[in-house]
């Protein structure tokens, strides 16, 4: 690479957030994330165009939106953050998917405990008649 | 790079020079670049799983509004459009800025700085006009357990914004007045990463709380 840190030349591993050391010239950078910026918009305008459009079936919109956001942080951390699947970013991979491991227990936890406990719970104004 | 000159010189016993490029080969630490990015990759997934547990409270609360106004009544998505795109574009000038700092550019990195430091005011002047106004309309965090949770993750998203334009100023000046050390290109990589992140932190922002709070 033309530019440089004195001390990345190692190869094995790269940093997360730097581009692997052969991600060539100035033009192929920027349009990497040109290509980014550009999926990221038709992701967004699609999302919010979904959310307020009354052509599609309305129950669907919910997943579409889940589904459309998923992808587009996919689309931020492939091309803004540069998380590849090549073997110098294992690391930073592993690390990620604990994250997300971490994430999908909380909020998926969360909302089955809480939905299990509104489903159990008494409704609050026979509880209150019970404690008059 | 000294520690890979001190490898080599001492041979290889166990032939792990042939591994070189499988990625298994070890040739001493990694370089001070990968262990302080590594370990703010670390540090950011930790801030996310913070924002996931204000997403879960969010998400368990949505529906307690104690008779006040729902997301429906109280969002506009044209403002989050806007703070959408002006957070999608800080994040494209962000990218632009540490390309210029790899190749070392002053100017362009100053610029692209500058540019990342005003898209990410305008979004919090938004923010910032939307939360007074629901607060004037009487829909501020006191009103109910729904509006409070909504303060809480919008609000907490806007606060590592700002502490990020913080930051971002920090780094302009440090380079301004040191130049592309290799500890400045560091902060600047770890900068980067937690700018990105805030913007894969709004996704989640405006999909589970603006659009689906809206749709019907």
């Amino acid at each position: 690479m033309s530019s440089g840190y004195d001390e990345s030349t190692d190869n094995i591993d790269v940093a997360p957030g730097d581009e692997h050391l052969e991600a060539g010239s100035l033009a192929q950078r920027v349009g990497g994330y040109l290509v980014g910026l550009g999926l990221a918009i038709l992701l967004t305008a699609t999302s919010f165009f979904v959310a307020g459009t009354d052509l599609v079936w309305q129950p669907s919109i919910p997943v579409a939106l889940v589904v459309l956001a998923i992808a587009q942080m996919g689309v931020h951390l492939v091309f803004f953050l540069h998380i590849s699947t090549g073997a110098d970013n294992t690391n930073n991979v592993l690390a990620l998917a604990f994250g997300v491991l971490i994430v999908i227990l909380l909020i998926g936890g969360s909302l089955w405990i809480m939905a299990n406990l509104n489903h159990n719970m008494m409704p609050m104004d026979q509880l209150m008649q019970m404690q008059r | 790079m000294a520690d890979t000159t001190m490898a080599h010189f001492h041979g290889d016993p166990h032939h792990l020079r042939s591994l070189e490029g499988s990625g298994l080969a070890h040739s001493g630490p990694a370089a001070k670049r990968i262990v302080t990015g590594y370990g703010f990759w670390i540090f950011i997934l930790s801030d996310m799983v913070m924002f996931s547990a204000f997403f879960a409270t969010y998400a368990v609360l949505l529906g307690q509004t104690a008779g006040g106004p729902t997301g429906r009544d109280l969002f506009s998505l044209r403002n989050v459009a806007i703070e959408t795109g002006l957070l999608l574009a800080s994040s494209f000038t962000c990218g632009l800025a540490s390309i210029a700092a790899d190749f070392r550019s002053t100017i362009w990195f100053q610029i692209a700085m500058a540019v990342t430091c005003a898209l990410g005011l305008g979004f919090l002047a938004i923010e910032a006009r939307e939360f007074a106004d629901l607060v004037a309309r009487g829909a501020g965090p006191t009103r109910s357990a729904f509006l409070s949770a909504f303060f809480t993750l919008v609000g907490c998203h806007g606060l590592h914004v700002s502490a990020g334009i913080l930051w971002l100023l920090t780094m302009m000046a440090q380079v301004f007045a040191k130049g592309f050390r290799a500890d400045i290109q560091r902060r600047i990589l770890c900068f980067a990463l937690f700018w990105h992140a805030l913007d894969i932190i709004w996704v989640a922002v405006f999909t589970v709380v603006y659009l689906l709070g809206s749709a019907k």
